[in-house]
This record gives structure tokens, sequence and C-alpha cells, in this order.
């Protein structure tokens, strides 16, 4: 295992040289005609949206709660972000390809809508998740040894493929758009929508209850082990409009999946909105691993444009035993208010969550973790690494409760801050209730700046200035890389080099 | 190979005092040849070491350094390095995370790079570096480990001479590279440093003892106190250094 990390490590800053030219080459825009909602939010914007789905009636209901609840709510405003108010009745809250209903296979999807997701290597043809090219045929040999990713593309608010969905229903795994599951599996949607984060959960969650896209919908069946990689790949693309994906992954007893999310947007000198709501179950002796590579655009260096991304991320380890595990690394946005949760309800359940959070520019972060111990000997990991470089900031904010009934509660938090340069700022808050005398919490946390002597050093031996920053970044972020599966941690280092281009010299 | 001329050189590092610390160095190093350089602490050493490999901070404010006939004081660090400028330094630096081996290879690419030459192959990488690794008695598997991190001193210094025979640079800079290794270390590590002296290389080496010129003998040695070269001579005058000390050549030359 290591060596092939170490080699990747090194094949990367190579192959990213060639992406120099243009920092975000995810910043394109699909020229392609779309179907909108009216511009602003009222309740027939509500049911717009829902009849565009045909939903049945408890949803449209759950969704017209939700929109009135929203009303009287205040949008937070305690984490250290600063952005000029948000008209909310300024956008639209749904846009799709025209059509996109329709589409029953992958012949039917537009050739632009295909293209992109060729340009931006997302594979939409199961032969191509198997060997990267098209028209190379698997023996079926290569296709046992091959990590497969099975894929959902959701572009703007509609998902418009999703692949391997058969194979996976041949195990008993459902893999499909939230739209379609909320059609055939209504029961089961019905039964775990919204019990992890209510709809009156936050401002964001709420607005999302009620104008919710598309997302994707998982269900693993007892004691299956999901034989492949899930995926979600998210795109923005419609001007003025905002993405409000949905998605729900359960882990019945003793499953287990390994879920991934991705995301882009093109380069739009306006903010566009981004407020997502996951939710995740575990049962019993059931394990989630969720990882995310968050790229969206982040805005120009002078702060123009860019993604606003106020997501709610929650998962509840719901039986004994069960297990999951957040990974994010978040380059892009110009906002990040994203707090991915566990809720160790379960006896001996496992949280963990890996963060890397790089802003540059004029990018702003404030993410962090939730971790409540509410069952006995349930234990929970925080590792972040948090890089703030350029005129950005960046914040790690934590909470760590321990509840009554929950013994033997531990929690290790290691929270790490590298400044590059000294125009950017890096806070750590990381929060604690505690209830408990027998808790053992640990909580450890450094700020360094990168360091002159081993930029120096690095380049002493040769290696240019850029690519030593890389270096030493993919150094101070090693362990959180090494969460990622595979095929993603190359990603992510790339997406790390790539975004913090230009943040010396 | 290597012609300082008149060197003067000054720190302009924050918190560093603001006084010249090179006064004038004059020093001609031919290729093939390996010259000493001895003086008492806080002489400069170290600092015209810096200001060879480019270090920021450390500035010429008049003379000349040239190598290979090119004005070295005008290039970026890194492209001293492609040209085949190698400190091993006093001090290594710890680079947390990064392993020896894909620090190592990052920065044998990125010279072939600027020199327009093709990558090396990962078995050729590997072959040459457990070969390398065995010259040096190295524990192979310091080489996954985070560059320096946790390494004693002597370990960090066969590090440094490791990266060297990796990289076979052409003016071989070593500071004090035998403090903190034990003797039988010493020879091997000195072993390895010989096998590099050929007729297209140079070498500078700082040291304060003689027991390591007795494995890599000099042709010259110079003495260098308060910024400036004092004495030069043969192999000779670090043996009279090591029976008389630095002040009576001092003295004398004041
Ligand atoms: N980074 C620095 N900050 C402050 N003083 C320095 C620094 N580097 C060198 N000096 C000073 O410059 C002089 C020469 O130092 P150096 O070149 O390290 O000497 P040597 O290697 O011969 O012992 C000394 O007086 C030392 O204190
Ligand atoms: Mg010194």
């Amino acid at each position: 295992m290591p060596n092939v990390k170490e080699s990747i490590e090194a094949g990367t800053i190579e192959a990213v040289r060639g992406l120099e030219a243009d920092r975000y080459s995810e910043g394109f825009v699909t020229d392609i005609e779309q179907e909108l909602a009216p511009r602003g939010l009222t309740p027939d914007t509500v049911r717009f949206i829902s009849a565009k789905k045909e939903e049945p009636e408890w949803l449209l209901r759950w969704r017209l709660d939700a929109f009135e609840r929203w009303r009287e709510m205040k949008e937070p405003d305690w984490a250290l972000l600063s952005y000029p108010p948000i008209d909310y009745q300024d956008a639209h809250y749904y846009a799709a390809p025209k059509n996109a209903a329709k589409y029953k296979s992958i012949d039917d999807v537009p050739k632009e809508i295909l293209d992109t997701y060729a340009k931006l290597g997302i594979p939409l043809r199961e032969q191509e998740v198997l060997l990267g090219v098209e028209g190379a045929r698997e023996t079926a040999a290569a296709a046992r040894e091959t990590p497969r990713i099975a894929v959902d593309a959701v572009f703007d608010s509609v998902s418009v493929a999703t692949t391997f969905k058969e194979e996976l229903a041949r195990v008993g795994v459902i893999f499909m758009s939230f739209s379609e599951a909320v059609r055939e599996h209504p029961d089961l949607v019905r039964r775990y929508l919204g019990t992890v984060v209510p709809p009156t959960d936050n401002f964001f969650a709420t607005l999302n209850s009620a104008v919710f896209s598309d997302g994707t919908f998982v269900y693993i069946p007892k004691g299956v082990r999901c034989p492949m990689e899930l995926s979600t790949y998210f795109r923005m693309n419609a001007r003025g409009s905002g993405q409000f994906e949905r998605t729900l992954i359960i882990a019945d007893e003793g499953s287990y999946v390994s879920y991934l999310e991705g995301c882009t947007a093109p380069m739009r000198d306006e903010n566009q909105l981004h407020a997502a709501v996951v939710e995740l179950v575990a049962l019993e002796g059931a394990e989630i691993r969720y990882s995310t590579v968050q790229n969206w655009w982040p805005g120009d260096s002078e702060g123009k444009g860019g993604v606003y991304n106020f997501v709610t991320k929650r998962g509840d380890c719901r039986g004994a035993r069960s297990r999951i595990s957040w990974t994010q690394v978040e380059t892009g946005s110009a906002i990040t208010w994203k707090y991915p949760s566990c809720i160790l309800r379960g006896d001996e359940s496992v949280g963990e969550f890996y963060s890397i959070a790089v802003t540059n520019g004029r990018q702003q972060a404030d993410t962090g973790t939730k971790m409540i111990h509410l069952g006995r000997n349930t234990r929970s990991r925080i590792i972040s690494k948090g890089i703030s470089a350029g005129r950005s900031n960046n914040t790690y904010r934590g909470l760590v409760s321990v509840h009554p009934r929950a013994s033997g509660a531990r929690n290790f938090t290691q929270c790490d801050s590298l400044l590059i340069g000294s125009s950017c700022g890096a806070h750590t808050v990381p929060y604690i209730e505690n209830r408990r005398a027998d808790a053992q919490l640990e909580h450890e946390a450094t700020t360094t700046r990168l360091s002159e002597d081993q930029l120096f050093y690095a380049r002493q031996r040769g290696v240019g200035e850029e690519q030593a920053v890389a270096l030493l970044v993919n150094g101070f972020v090693r362990d959180v890389i090494q969460k990622l599966p595979m095929e993603f941690a190359v990603e992510a280092q790339k997406l790390l080099e790539v975004s913090l281009e230009g943040s010396v010299g | 190979m290597l012609e300082l001329k008149d060197l003067h050189a000054r720190l302009t590092l924050e918190g560093a005092p603001d006084r010249a610390i090179l006064n004038g160095v004059t020093l001609t190093v031919p290729a093939g040849e390996v010259h000493a350089i001895m003086g008492p602490n806080g002489s400069g050493k170290s600092t015209l070491s810096y200001l060879l490999a480019g270090r920021p901070g450390y500035q010429a404010t008049s003379g000349s350094a040239r190598f290979l006939g090119e004005d070295l004081l005008s290039l970026e660090p890194e492209a001293r390095a492609a040209k085949g400028v190698f400190l091993s330094f006093q001090y290594p630096v710890e680079i947390p995370g990064v392993p020896v081996m894909t620090f190592v290879r990052a920065a044998m690419n990125a010279q072939r790079a600027s020199r327009g030459e093709a990558e090396i192959s990962a078995p050729d990488f590997l072959k040459k570096s457990r070969a390398i690794a065995e010259r040096l008695r190295m524990d192979p598997d310091m080489l996954k480990r985070p560059l320096n991190v946790g390494f004693s001193g002597g370990e960090k210094k066969r590090l440094e001479i490791y990266q060297m025979l990796m990289l076979e640079p052409r003016l071989m800079i070593l500071d004090e590279t035998d403090s903190g290794l034990d003797i039988d270390a010493l020879r091997i590590v000195s072993e390895g440093v010989n096998a590099l002296r050929s007729p297209d290389r140079a070498m500078l080496v700082i040291t304060h003892y003689q027991r390591l010129l007795d494995h890599i003998r000099p042709d010259r040695v110079h003495v260098l106190s308060a910024g400036r070269i004092i004495a030069s001579g043969g192999p000779e005058l670090a043996l009279q250094l090591e029976s008389e000390g630095y002040d009576a050549l001092i003295a004398g030359a004041g």
C-alpha cells in the first residue's frame, strides 16, 4: 500500500503541470436548452418543483410545511463568514435540461451533457468505468480486478444518468436518483426521510426541505457488502440558479457501503447558492464511508462570483456497533458552511471525521463536525487539516458532546492549520459539552506557517517553488488523504495543488 | 569550476544582525579538486554555503560567484540545483508527511525536467535507491519514513549523503557533515562521498576536524575568519590547526 501511494504522490505533481494554464479547468458552461422555475420563492415554487417530479401528495405537504417554517426562520450568523445579504427571491429554484424527465437510458441524454461529463472525466457508460477508455473491451478477469464505480450524475436539478443500477439491484442494493426512489420505493423514502436532519433543523436545511431538487438514494440490504464504490457527481450549470440536492443513504444491519460525492460549477461572476442535505442511517453493525471532493467554483482572486455552499450533512449511527466515517476535501466555493456530523446513538458505535479544507484568494470556510455521544462506549475521532493562503479565512468549528447515558465515551480531536503567506487567517473553535466524568476526551491543535526553511530545502534539491509548496502541503494532509478511496486520493491531491497555485512568490 | 571573487554578503533576514558576514572571499576550486574550509564558529562558513545555494535572506553585496563560467548569484535555488549545486545542510530540515523516496524522486525528476531530460522510471529509481542505501548501510525502511522526521542527528547526515549520491551533483558543499556521526558512520559516509570524486566534479568540505579530512583528503585547505579567508595551504594546514588551534593563526593574520 504505502509504495503505491508514494508513487501516486510523485506522479501527481507531474500530472498537474499541465493544468497550470487555467486554475479552474471545470469552469466551462454547457449550452443547452433548459427549463426553469420562475424566479422567486413562494408556495407556488414549491408546488412547481413537486409537480415537475410527479411527487405524491404526502411529499408535497412535507415540502410546504417546511416552507412555512422556513419563512419564520432567521439565517444563522454565528459562523466566521462575511458576505452581503442573500436575496432568496432572486434565483431560480429549479433548472433542468429540457425533457430531462424523459431520459430512459444513456442514449437519450443529449450530446452536450454527455460531453460535459466526458470533459470532467466522469464515466457515464459502464464500460468506461471499467477501463477508462471508450471502446476498450474488458476481460472477465480485468472486470474483477479493476475498481468499479457506479455514478449518479446530477445536472442542476435533475439526475441525468445512473450507472450499474441493474447489477447493483441483483444483490439488492438500491442506487438511484432521489426522485426515482420517491416513485419506486416510496415506503423506504417515507420511513427515513427527515429522520436524521428534521425539516426544521436549521435555516438552510429547512430551505432545502422545501425546494430540494435531486440527489441520490441508496439502500444496502442486511448483510450486504456493496460490491462497488457508489458516487454522485453534482454539476451546477444554469445561470441564476441554485442547487438543493438531497441524499439519503441507509445501510441496513451488518452492511457496508463506500460512497463518494463530487461537485463542480462553471465560472460565473454571480454568486450561486448551494444548500444540500445529506442524511445517513447506519443500523446495527453497519458501516458507511462517505467521502466528498468539493470543487465548486470559488470565485476569482478578487472574490467576485463563486458558490455559497451551505450544507447540512449528518449521519445517525442508529444501531449498536455501527460506524460512519466522513472524509472531505474542500477546495472550492466562495463560502463553505458545513459540519458533517455523527449521532452516536447505538452502543459501541463509532464516528469519524477526516477533513482537508483549503482556502485561497478571498475564499471563506467555516467547517468542522459534531460528534454527539448518546450510547455507551461510543468512540469518535476528528482529524482536521486547514490550509489557508491568499487573503482567505479558514475556521474549524467542532462540537464533541457526551450525554449522561454515554458511559465510557471517547473522543480524539486533532486540528492542524497551515498558513501560507501573511494575509490569511486560521481559527479553531472547539466546543465540548461533557456530562460524564468517565469520558476520555483528547484535543490537540497546531497552527504552523509554511516554513521558509522547508521551502528552501526542497528548492535546493531542485524542486521549483510551486511544486515545493504542493509537496509540503501534501505532506501536511497525508493522514487524511490516506482515508480516501484510492482513485479519489489522486484526484484530491491534484485539486490541492491546483487550488494553491499562485499562493507563494 | 567554482570561482569566487571578492565576495561580500550580508543578511537581510528579520531579526538578523545588520552587518556584513562575508567580507571579501576569493576562492577558486578547479574541477576534480576537494577544498576544505575551516574556521571558528560564527566565521561565516554556513553563510558562504547558503549564499552559493541561493538561500533567501542571504544577499551578496559585491563581488562575484561563477560556476562553470556562469553567474551563480542570479539564479533561483532550484536552477542552481539543476546545474549541479548540492548542499549537504549543517542542520537538515524535517518535512512531515513526505516520505524520503517521494521527496528525492520529485527532486530528481524536477532537475531532469529543467535539463530537458526524461523522468526516471520507478524501477530504475528503486534500483538506484536500494544500491545507495546499501552502500551507506541504511535501513531501507528509513526511506519510507517522512524526511528527517524523528531521525537522529547522525541519521540525518547520512540521509543528506544518500540524497547527494542519488542526485549526482557537480558541485558538492558539505557543511559539517561529520558532526553527529560516530566513527564507523563517518567512514561509511566518507566512502560514499569519495565515490563521487571525479575529474568533472568539485567539492567544498566545511569541517572543524581533521578526522573527516583523514577520510576525504582535501587538495587545499582554507581558513575563514570573520568572513575572510586568512590562510590557504595544502592538507598540512589542517594538521597544523589541529595542534595549534585557530587563535595563533588569527593573531598572526590580524
Ligand atoms: N539567521 C541568522 N540570524 C542571525 N544571525 C545569523 C544568522 N545566520 C548567521 N548569523 C550570524 O552570522 C555569523 C556567521 O554565521 P555562520 O555562517 O553560521 O557561521 P559558521 O557556519 O562559520 O559557524 C554569525 O555571527 C551568526 O550568528
Ligand atoms: Mg555553520
